[in-house]
């Protein structure tokens, strides 16, 4: 098995364009979980507060959304953006900052999906206490969430699982392009393509370890946090 | 350090949108798997930088995705093998001028066991229709790219419409030369691939050359500039001087000069104006 | 720092409180005036909790009208409720007040000295920094009492909060209660206990399916019940 023995060797001896795709793919889906933790969190949370017709409706959609097909988002994100669509002319197509779009789109989903049940768990808890002190809606917002802050973690380590995994939305509005856009996933998918599926499955267990690194230390995290917060 | 960096580079990637990459020295060049997978890019790229500083950036995509994404405006340099794709892509305005570069040639690839019986020849047309009359497994690309085109016109040249004739045996799989090997070396198929890719495919199980050296199987790249009258966006400088690169004389011995295991994938042809 | 108008006294007019098809309070008319401490007594499911959530301003009654001070709608800045299972803020004890303090638009400079002051008051200084949802059950309802104190509450609601305490707690409690009342804070508290009505007691309201039985000073009620159901349960037999 030669190719899993380089594999191993690239990542050991810290090989410059092994590193590069590693942290290209850290860099795009955590900024993805980023940009979807700002859109789903409120969004979320305001979905388990506020009280509207056609409300049932929105929770299903959007629960059903955090299924989305990666290839039908890339496809969208990919019309789009392309220089013949309606975003054209920002020029994004291909480069790392589409894949981030992409994967927002994946994400906040599933980010917005889990903070509402959490929010809305927490809210059931909270309520007649922060109605006997008098806490406003903006002020109530903010308290769930703080609160539920450790709960939200895991919905953003759920988002960062699915960014970290997917390659069917990056490749096609990233391109895999060598040096620039290419990812852990699209570089296995581009290995597997090849044939070399020995060096495939040595990034796929990179992409793995990696996955784990990042969950152990949110966990890690979480739990020293818990103990000073409870 | 590296998590400080790490948070740099998401802050920076989060606040600016658009500018910082879009105004560096750089192309896009829509290819083919072929070209990308067969290490030729890996090969030319680097001498065509250090020579001008610029820098090529490949998306590897089918044949007709790849004239897709040229149509689109999303990519400023063609590098692909369909002719009739090409001439069309011209005709329609989308593109500038189109230069021949090289050829190379397809395989048929199957079974060590040749369920075919067509091992040794060198006549395509005869192993096509065998394949079908016996309903001998055969993989196709089915994506619309270069080799899947070349394949849909060898099987008219044999007389055969695939769309009403294909059985059981044929399988459109809808994705990659590599994928289609990959389908072919785990059931025993034939398939018909570039022999670039064929030669640096690593997982070919019981895969051998079946035919090869017939005339019909040669396959012509050709490289365009995408029309700036069309897509204003289009790096037209760049490009063009990568496409210069190419034709010239030390861009066409930069291609000669590739080789895997000792043997030429690729041979330039850019002065032969039919091609 | 006080209103100027008070909430007191809190008036029910003719309250019917349903959740569904079933009627909870049932037409109950009743003022609470400024004083002494007011008991609810009155078996489970009588009522009680929904009575003090309805003057806290928790719930709203189908039908029927609640006033505070003559005014309807006013907001809970004058008020405040332990609740029978109150709910633990994620945070520190002393966060847990500091959170009551900000909502009262307490100064922040002022706020270390309440908190310490409201702690060593529940005798939980020495818990200050440990996560609330980590106290055991009477340090918990302990905390939400500071808690509720830290609103300045011209009127505090309590709802059983000794059910489920030991003896040490319940006095624990008993005896902030009674602090509390001395310096002027109205108490309105839900129990089962009649012991311990009978030790914080000013006046009694006794209810039984969501009506008003009886109503008065704790020595006339204790001693001279005017109704049956008070007398059986007084007496410590079920009312059912």
């Amino acid at each position: 098995m030669p190719g899993d023995v380089s594999a191993l060797q690239l990542v050991l001896t810290g090989d410059p364009a092994l590193l590069a795709i590693v942290r290209l793919s850290l860099i795009v889906s955590l900024s993805a979980v980023v940009l979807a933790a700002l859109i789903g969190i409120p969004f979320g949370a305001a979905l388990a507060l506020i009280q509207f017709p056609g409300r049932q409706a929105v929770i299903v959609v959007l629960n059903a959304l955090m299924g989305l097909p990666p290839v039908v988002v890339g496809l969208a994100v990919f019309l789009a953006l392309s220089r013949a669509g309606p975003l054209g002319s920002w020029g994004l197509l291909f480069t790392p900052k589409a894949m981030i779009i992409a994967q927002t789109v994946l994400v906040a989903p599933i980010i917005a999906a889990l903070t509402r049940q959490t929010i809305e768990d927490l809210w059931l808890e909270y309520r007649d206490e922060l109605t006997a002190m008098n806490v406003g809606p903006v002020g109530r917002v903010a308290t769930l969430i703080w609160d539920a802050r450790f709960s939200l973690v895991t919905a953003l380590l759920a988002g960062f699982g699915r960014a970290a995994a997917e390659v069917g939305a990056i490749i096609i509005v990233g391109g895999n392009i060598d040096g620039f856009t290419r990812t852990m996933t699209t570089a296995i998918a581009l290995e597997t393509s090849k044939g070399d599926l020995p060096l495939a499955v040595g990034l796929g267990m990179v992409l793995i370890v990696i996955v784990i690194a990042v969950n152990a230390l949110a966990w890690t995290a979480r739990r020293a946090g818990e103990r000073m917060a409870g | 350090m590296f998590t400080r960096r790490l948070l740099m580079a998401i802050a920076v990637s989060a606040v600016f949108a658009g500018s910082a990459f879009a105004q560096d020295k750089s192309i896009l060049v829509a290819s083919t798997t072929s070209t990308q997978d067969s290490g030729l890019f890996g090969h030319l790229l680097p001498m065509f930088k250090a020579k001008t500083g610029i820098d090529v950036k490949v998306v590897a995509q089918g044949t007709g995705q790849a004239i897709d994404t040229g149509r689109r405006g999303d990519a400023d340099v063609l590098f692909v093998h369909a002719k009739a794709a090409e001439e069309k892509f011209l005709s329609e305005g989308f593109g500038v001028k189109r230069y021949p570069v090289m050829y190379n040639d397809f395989v048929l690839v199957g079974p060590k066991s040749d369920p075919a019986g067509i091992k040794g020849s060198k006549d395509i047309v005869a192993a096509f229709k065998a394949l079908k009359e016996k309903g001998i497994d055969f993989i196709s690309r089915g994506d619309k790219s270069g080799t899947h085109q070349a394949e849909l016109n060898l099987w008219k040249v044999a007389g055969i419409d695939i769309a009403t004739d294909k059985g059981p045996w044929y399988k459109e799989i809808g994705q990659g030369m590599g994928a289609a090997l990959n389908t072919a070396a785990a059931s025993n198929a034939y398939v018909l691939t570039d022999r670039a890719t064929w030669l640096s495919f690593k997982n070919k199980g019981d895969l051998v050359i079946e035919v090869e050296g017939d005339k019909r199987l040669f396959n012509q790249y050709g490289v365009m500039l995408v029309n700036p009258a069309k897509h204003p966006n289009v790096k037209k400088e760049f490009g063009q001087q990568f496409i210069d690169w190419l034709v010239s004389t030390e861009g066409q011995k930069a291609i000669a000069d590739f080789k895997i295991n000792g043997e030429q994938l690729f041979y330039p042809n850019a002065s032969d104006p039919g091609a | 720092m006080r209103a100027p108008t008070s909430d007191l006294p809190i008036r029910f007019e003719n309250v019917t409180v349903a959740a569904g098809a079933v009627t909870i309070l049932d037409g109950i008319s009743l003022t609470l005036n400024p004083g002494t401490p007011t008991i609810l007594i009155g078996p489970n499911g009588s009522g009680k909790s929904t009575l003090l959530r309805t003057a806290m301003g928790l719930v709203r009654p189908s039908q029927g009208r609640v006033t505070w001070g003559g005014r309807e709608d006013v907001p809970p800045t004058r008020r405040a409720i332990v609740l029978q299972r109150p709910a633990m803020l994620r945070r520190s004890a002393s966060a847990n007040i500091r959170y009551a303090l900000r909502a009262s638009d307490v100064a922040r400079t002022e706020q270390q000295s309440r908190i310490d002051e409201l702690l060593a008051l529940v005798g939980l200084g020495q818990l200050a920094d440990r996560p609330a949802r980590r106290l055991s059950g009477g340090e918990q309802q302990r905390l939400a009492l500071a808690r509720a104190l830290a609103r300045d509450p011209a009127i505090l609601f309590l709802d059983e909060p000794t059910a489920s305490l030991d003896p040490a707690a319940t006095k624990a409690i008993e005896d902030i209660v009674h602090a509390v009342s001395q310096r002027g804070i109205k108490i309105v508290m839900a129990t089962h206990d009649l012991g311990e009505a009978r030790r914080l007691a000013g006046d009694i309201v006794m209810l039984h399916r969501g009506r008003v039985i009886e109503t008065g000073p704790a020595a006339a009620f204790f001693n001279t019940p005017q109704t049956g159901e008070a007398r059986t349960f007084i007496a410590g037999e079920l009312l059912v």
